[in-house]
């Protein structure tokens, strides 16, 4: 099984949806929230998701593809 | 002491904390005065127990910037000019630091993902260290900056992606290979060699704290420990109680800590990059939030500057004073041009503005200075073209 710690930052249109509900019945990931802070217009969610590999990419791609941004959990690596 | 970067708990960044109290018994300017000409005169202040990798970073100069001052409006404006250093930006500060805890972790490789200045840091620290280097580079970085990266013999990668598909194979290499990644499990520890910025300019002010910063913001970790670095020495009884304001300057076209500061929002939302200034070209940064809160906390502020003012700045910079920095030098003094005129920064206000890495390595972005006067090998061709009195 492996793990993956992400930041899941959902734009307007999103808060309301049921994401990472869907996300751990659609997917065999196990999604573990950590921290978030959500309010009327936007928010973000850092998370561990645990799974096979396979499951938890295929999570992801589904994830971003409904419009959520993915992320490392410490931001971007890529530096100056 | 481990090579972690994120609490267990609820994955918030790890920082090193020190006992403050036994470190104020053992210094005193005295004896920080006398140590080496290099960052590593504070070596009691940073988490280091081996022999420093050192490839002599740091005490940079700190210059008096009267014709920039006087072109801005402020009459005690101070240069803190970080492109002298041996890979030309402030980046072999944190490096340095990175670098001497891998080894004492054991690790045999290190790693980095950069847009240049760390890659080419990174890279020359491994030289030095004997040790194996891989640095990962998006494909569209300047070659300048790749010849000054490669020249150190590092395994250069160039990921044919995206900028996030870049950062996500490199967290993904981080999980898989057992390697002192720089800016991932040494992050704590690479962060505290930043600091060392603000413990400087406090020396070479004579002891004392400027009544304002303006300094560059990327991922908001050099901005946040430049004001780190002041607060310690106040800690330590080196300096008064430090009222400095802290200004953070970021380009127009990836500025989403200054985004926050206007909206007043404490979340620092992503944005895509679009800047000249790939330096500082952070979409998502780490320290945003707590970028966000130093500018906030000490009565500062943040300033975004397009990429055209950026080119205004480095010129007036190199015209001025002598400093030929690259795009993120021209971010910061066309963020201290808006501060001064906008009357944040005030005209006798002790002002210091930190130009953090070279021009030279990206000098295609200023190609157009280049208007030479062409003459014929003779002295009546020099004097019929430029007309100069003898």
């Amino acid at each position: 099984m492996a793990k993956r710690q992400v930041m899941f930052t959902f734009p307007a249109e999103l808060i309301k949806e049921p994401i990472i509900y869907n996300l751990g019945h659609k997917f065999k990931v196990v999604t573990n929230i950590r921290r978030a802070d959500v309010t009327e217009n936007r928010g973000w969610v850092v998370l561990e998701l645990e799974g096979e590999e396979a499951d938890i990419e295929q999570g992801i791609a589904w994830v971003t593809n409904k419009g959520v941004r993915v992320d490392p959990v410490i931001g971007d690596i890529v530096e100056g | 002491m481990q090579p972690v970067n994120v609490c267990d708990f609820c994955l918030s960044p790890l920082e090193v904390s020190y006992d403050y109290k036994t470190l104020a018994k053992a210094l005193s300017r005295e004896k920080l005065a006398q140590g080496p000409l290099t960052m590593w005169r504070y070596r009691d202040m940073l988490p280091v127990e081996g022999k420093e990798v050192d490839i002599g970073a740091g005490f940079t100069p700190l210059v008096k910037a009267d014709n920039l001052g006087r072109e801005l409006g402020l009459d005690r404006l101070y240069i803190k000019n970080d492109c002298l250093n041996p890979t030309y930006s402030f980046k072999d500060r944190p490096v340095s630091v990175a670098v001497t805890k891998a080894r004492e972790f054991g690790f045999g490789t290190v790693a980095c993902a950069s847009t240049g200045n760390l890659a080419a840091s990174v890279a020359a620290h491994a030289a030095k260290a004997n040790m194996k280097a891989y640095v990962f580079v998006p494909s569209n970085v300047e070659p300048g900056k790749l010849v000054g990266t490669a020249i150190y013999d590092p395994v250069l990668v160039k990921v044919d992606g995206s900028y996030d598909d870049v950062n996500r194979l490199c967290n993904r290499l981080a999980e898989r290979y057992n390697w002192g990644f720089i800016n991932i499990n040494l992050r704590p520890y690479y962060a505290e060699g930043s600091k060392t910025l603000g413990y400087e300019v406090a020396e070479q002010l004579g002891w004392r704290a400027p009544d304002c910063v303006v300094a560059p913001a990327a991922s908001g970790l050099l901005f946040t420990r430049i004001w780190k670095g002041l607060d310690e020495f106040s800690m330590l009884g080196l300096i008064e109680p430090v009222n400095t304001h802290m200004y953070l300057a970021q380009a127009a076209g990836s500025s989403p800590i200054v985004n926050a500061f206007q909206a007043g929002s404490l979340h620092v939302h992503p944005v895509e990059p679009d800047t000249i200034a790939k330096s500082i070209a952070i979409g998502n940064p780490a320290d945003g939030y707590y970028a966000l809160m130093v500018a906030r906390q000490s009565g500062g502020g943040a300033c975004a500057v397009t990429d055209e003012e950026a080119v205004a700045g480095m010129k007036l910079l190199a015209q001025t004073e002598g400093i030929f920095a690259e795009a993120v030098g021209g971010v910061v003094v066309g963020a201290l041009r808006k501060l001064a005129a906008s009357g944040s920064i005030k005209r006798n206000q002790l002002t210091v503005a930190f130009i953090t890495g070279a021009g030279p390595k990206t000098q295609e972005i200023v190609a157009d200075v280049v208007r030479p006067v062409t003459i014929q090998p003779t002295l009546e061709s020099f004097e019929e073209v430029l007309s100069v009195p003898a």
